[in-house]
């Protein structure tokens, strides 16, 4: 055994740093073996897929792209060209974009988008985060319900019965969330009360409303809620499927919640306990950041089911995004252009759900305070 | 110390009861109950008032009463003669059909993609990827209506119908597919398939106590698959085997013969199966990269092959981590079927909203959504969640 050992030695340190490793596992070639054909089912599943994604690919590109009319044309080039209309987004994008609001006053909506989308990006911006976002957000809210709503400061009145597309999609999530996520955690800390009473209504009405679609619960805010009110005072439609909407995001995110809390070990509220700390210092200062930390993966997934939930609104007939494509396809003259218009929104769907769970796993890394091993 | 009887409260200071945790937590909770009991007889004496404002007669009564309506399709006998509450019948049980292939389907494809994103093969699991963002990103309304247009607008009609083989006729009034033509063995063949399943699961329970008992494993999965088949086979070799077929064929404007599956249906179903599929893909992943890796390497070092260590190895202890979630997938599913309305499929809530359009009766509508879906979704929980502990690992 030590003499082979010894005799090999000389020979292994004279192919050392002289011999590369095969180039199978460093070049490309070798990059493919590794990952596409390192077995036969391997390359056959390949080469279907390379078989599959030729078919489908170059169709696709040439519809969306090469045979696509992207000026504004009317709709018989479009026909004749064989691709994608663009031309029927020029043309109703505003429709799509702003539902039924007066065509002239267009920018309004347009700029509430933009102030909307401003606040919210600031406030993902962890440099933002004091008193002053608050202020920002009370400020940028009232300026965008004025600008909708009008009646002030000679701005024409434009009724809630107009408002559409991509501002009411946003708002109806945004002020969903908004209002939802504190009632949320209400709930969840009741759920975990010790207070028989308390406890039973929290479960009952989360049970009540997680147990039934979103569809019965915007029914009944548009339908029912109307019957429960005295005689002659009536809920704007809007509103009433906001309230909807927000009844059913806060009964979701008080389970994931609870869900959060549930993971802080019994030492953390032992410690705010020996401290003195009441009720809502200990829940607010030593439970509640590191329980809404742990559930930021859930609770953003619950953000986006909601961002896409609120095209529902559509079947109590209100025209968010979704709605108002539909109406954009009724118009005779541009009627079947429907990949077009779906594509479209789907794209802006997309992007903001995206967007929203990127921004998510960026969240999670820097609040990561965890010792990294 | 011997006057004192708990021993770590502090005796309440004098006129500072209010600061008892006790006294605290009564005045709450009754403090909430009053409210609750408030607006509530507040709303419900509103509601009474603008009931009988409106003339609208309380209780379920309307449930006898004729339909009018016709529905499209429905599994039992239905015309617009019957009363709503044999509509609501037909639309309970189309969304039990749409339901239950759904999750049939969603399972099967969302289990395939989530392992297909795992797989050593680069290109398979990043078209995988693509497929679960694309997915998960776009509202499944949103989906519906593009399904629904798929079939309805870019399919040609049924004169120019396409026709894959012969059997199968694919035009903008759906899918038609041969069937069997009606022959009175088939009831008989039906009887035979439950029997051949009752069978398989008193084999696979018998099997199993041999094998805690003896060691003596026994060929479970082939013993089924015969009973299941051969069963309903053999019915139908001593009932002449008969086999004729009802074939789509083009009369007039539209198709006569075989199966029709509507372009709504097709729409919901494909719609709510590739959009559940996306999730129950990503918890399938989850579930195989949370067995530890030194699972399939002991597997591995045993000399099991790379899809015998999946399926023997690490399935079996993923599916533990996979059904809780899975679980709420298929009430998700459930709940979802709910949007098939948009379409215009005739479900419990397209049936419902007509009947509530034509009755007034909103409060008896919504209340029979509401039993209905919440009983559906407890029973898949307390299903999912027998089954979860029947699987679940029993530590010592």
């Amino acid at each position: 055994m030590t003499d082979q050992s010894a005799s090999n030695a000389p020979v292994q340190s004279a192919l050392q740093g002289k011999l590369r490793p095969p180039a199978v596992s460093l070049s490309i070639l070798g990059w493919l073996r590794a990952n596409l054909f390192n077995n036969w089912y391997n390359s056959v599943i390949t080469l279907v897929l390379l078989w599959l994604l030729y078919v489908l690919i170059p169709p696709i590109f040439q519809w969306l792209v090469s045979d696509a009319v992207w000026w504004a044309a009317p709709p018989e080039v479009c026909r004749a060209a064989g691709g994608a209309c663009w031309a029927f987004i020029h043309e109703k994008a505003r429709l799509i974009l702003f539902g039924l609001y007066p065509y002239d006053e267009q920018w309004r909506p347009a700029l509430s988008v933009m102030l909307l989308l401003g606040l919210i990006g600031a406030s993902l911006n962890r440099f933002f985060w004091n008193a002053w976002l608050i202020a920002a957000w009370i400020v940028g809210g009232t300026i965008i319900g004025c600008l909708m709503a009008g009646g002030v400061l000679g701005l024409p009145p434009v009724e809630t019965s107009r408002w559409g597309g991509l501002p009411l999609t946003l708002g109806l999530a945004t002020i969903g969330l908004a209002v939802a996520f504190p009632v949320g955690i209400v709930l969840a800390l009741a759920r975990r009360s010790t207070m028989p009473a308390i406890r039973t209504v929290s479960i009952v009405y989360i049970e009540l409303i997680r147990g039934v679609p979103l569809i019965t619960i915007l029914f009944m805010s548009s339908i029912i809620i109307p019957l429960f009110l005295p005689t002659g005072v009536g809920i704007d439609r809007v509103l009433r499927a906001q309230i909807g909407m927000i009844m059913f995001a806060s009964a979701y995110l008080a389970e994931v919640v609870r869900g959060g809390l549930q993971a802080i070990p019994g030492g953390q509220y032992e410690a705010a306990d020996s401290l003195g700390l009441g009720y809502w210092q200990k829940m607010r200062l030593i439970v509640l950041p590191q329980a809404l930390k742990i559930s930021i993966p859930p609770i953003v997934n619950t953000f986006i089911g909601f961002f896409k939930d609120t095209s529902l609104v559509i079947i109590i007939g209100l025209f968010d995004l979704v709605g108002a494509a539909k109406s954009a396809l009724t118009d005779p003259s541009w009627r079947g252009f429907y990949k077009e218009a779906y594509f479209f929104i789907a794209v802006i769907y997309f992007i903001f759900c995206y967007f929203m769970s990127w921004y998510s796993q960026y969240l999670e890394r820097t609040l990561n305070r965890d010792v990294r091993r | 110390m011997t006057v004192e009887t708990h021993p770590h409260r502090a005796p309440i200071p004098k006129g500072r009861w209010l600061y008892d945790a006790r006294v605290r937590s009564v005045l709450y909770q009754t403090l909430l109950v009053v409210i609750l009991v408030a607006v509530g007889w507040y709303l419900i004496s509103n509601l009474l008032v603008n009931l009988e404002r409106q003339n609208i007669a309380t209780g379920y009564g309307f449930l006898d009463r004729e339909a009018g309506f016709e529905i499209s399709e429905s599994l039992i006998s239905y015309g617009a003669a019957d009363s709503y509450g044999r509509a609501f019948i037909v639309g309970l049980l189309n969304t039990f059909q749409v339901a239950i292939l759904g999750i049939v389907l969603a399972t099967i494809l969302g289990t395939l993609v989530g392992i297909m994103r795992l797989s050593s093969n680069w290109l398979l699991a990043k078209v995988s990827a693509v497929y679960v963002e694309i997915m998960r990103n776009i509202p499944l309304l949103l989906q519906l209506f593009i399904w629904y247009a798929i079939i309805t607008v870019s399919m040609p009609s049924p004169r120019a119908a396409l026709q894959p083989f012969t059997g199968l006729v694919l035009s903008n009034r759906g899918i038609q597919m041969a069937v069997p033509a009606a022959d009175p063995i088939h009831p008989w063949m039906w009887a035979g398939l439950l029997i051949g399943i009752g069978l398989a699961i008193g084999i696979k329970i018998w099997a199993k106590r041999r094998q805690d008992a003896t060691g003596q494993p026994f060929p479970v999965a082939l013993t089924a698959a015969g009973v299941i088949i051969g069963l309903p086979l053999a019915i139908w070799v001593l009932g002449g085997a008969p086999t004729e077929m009802s074939i789509p064929e083009l009369q007039g404007f539209n198709f006569r013969g075989g199966r029709t599956i509507s372009p709504e249906f097709a729409a919901v179903l494909f719609g709510l199966t590739f959009y559940t599929a996306a999730f129950i893909a990503e918890i399938v992943r989850a579930g195989i990269l949370a067995v530890s890796y030194g699972q399939t390497e002991a597997a591995a070092a045993l000399g099991l092959r790379s899809n015998m260590i999946m399926r023997l190895v690490v399935l079996p202890q993923a599916l533990r981590i996979i059904i809780p979630p899975t679980t709420s997938q298929y009430l998700n599913l459930a709940k979802n079927s709910s949007l098939a309305v948009a379409v215009g499929y005739p479900d419990l809530v397209s049936v419902g909203n007509t009947t509530l359009n034509q009755t007034g009766q909103a409060i008896e509508a919504i209340s029979i959504f509401m039993a209905v879906y919440l009983s559906i979704s407890l029973s898949i929980s307390a299903f999912m969640n027998w089954y979860n502990k029947h699987i679940a690992l029993v530590e010592r």
